[in-house]
């Protein structure tokens, strides 16, 4: 089952450049597995530790938002592509609200 | 150095005047690999806050489609502080995700006063940089007498720091 996976310019140092990938899974979960084992690291980078999806990192299958899937769950099929983009996001927002929001990731 | 239109400054003042007392944020595209900021895309800021912004993630995927369509690339990300400095603040560094892209801050503190700045923003690290306003709907030769820094169809704003 091949899922075409579209790498931000971020990430790609993780992917040797490339700037879409192909893995394999039947959710989201099983994709960053899959991709895990041949880009170390990458998983990482879009899972925080507790598990969950980062939270400022956005991720859509095809054109919707996995938030709205299920987010980590979410369910995939052959031919479907996935889009990881970093969030654009930031402001004179307070640093120590902001560290609460993101879990004390940043 | 960022070097940018006098059209495009002018029109990224003017969205964060608008959404004053909310941040405004937006991006300025380019031809991939050319650092030339030409198309203004102001975008919406979904967390409507006068001290936080965020693209919608709608939009950021259907923009970031049409710059991938069209060999683009985000040349300029910018958003605006509303009370503070034209400054990235600590939040901004944390999650400045396009290490290609000048972060250009505007403040609307002042509302008189044209605030505007360029960083590079690359793993933690932020270095500003000057920024050159070119005017192109100047005529070069209109003009036979201008101040040190300046000429007709630019001005070279240095760095405040």
């Amino acid at each position: 089952m091949a899922i075409e996976v579209r790498i931000p310019t971020i990430l790609r140092n993780y992917t040797g450049g490339a700037k879409a990938v192909e893995g394999a899974g039947e959710s989201l979960a099983d994709l960053l597995s899959d991709l895990d084992a041949k880009y170390s690291g990458l998983r990482g980078r879009l899972v925080t530790p507790e598990g969950g999806l980062h939270r400022f990192v956005n991720v859509y299958v095809n054109d919707e938002d996995v938030r709205f899937l299920g987010a980590l769950d979410a369910k995939l099929s052959d031919g479907d592509t996935v889009t990881i983009l970093p969030a654009v996001a930031g402001g004179a927002f307070g640093f120590a609200a902001a560290a609460a929001m993101l879990g004390n990731r940043l | 150095m960022l070097t940018i239109d006098r059209a495009i400054v002018d029109a990224i003042i003017a969205h964060a005047r608008r959404d004053h007392p909310d941040e405004a944020c937006g991006v300025i595209a380019g031809p991939a690999g050319s650092d030339q900021p030409l198309r203004h895309i102001p975008m919406e800021n979904a967390e409507r806050s006068p001290t936080f912004y965020r693209f919608d993630s709608m939009e950021q995927l259907r923009v970031w489609r049409e710059m991938d369509d069209r060999d683009e690339e985000p040349v300029v990300i910018y958003h605006s502080h509303t009370a503070t400095e034209a400054y990235p603040s600590r939040t901004d560094i944390s999650l400045a995700g396009e290490p290609g892209a000048h972060y250009v801050l505007v403040s609307t503190r002042e509302p008189d006063v044209e605030e505007i700045r360029s960083f590079r923003i690359v793993d933690g690290a932020v270095t500003e940089e000057p920024v050159r306003i070119v005017d192109a709907t100047v005529d070069p030769h209109a003009v036979q007498t201008y101040m040190f820094g300046q000429s007709p169809t630019t001005v070279d704003y240095e760095c405040s720091r």
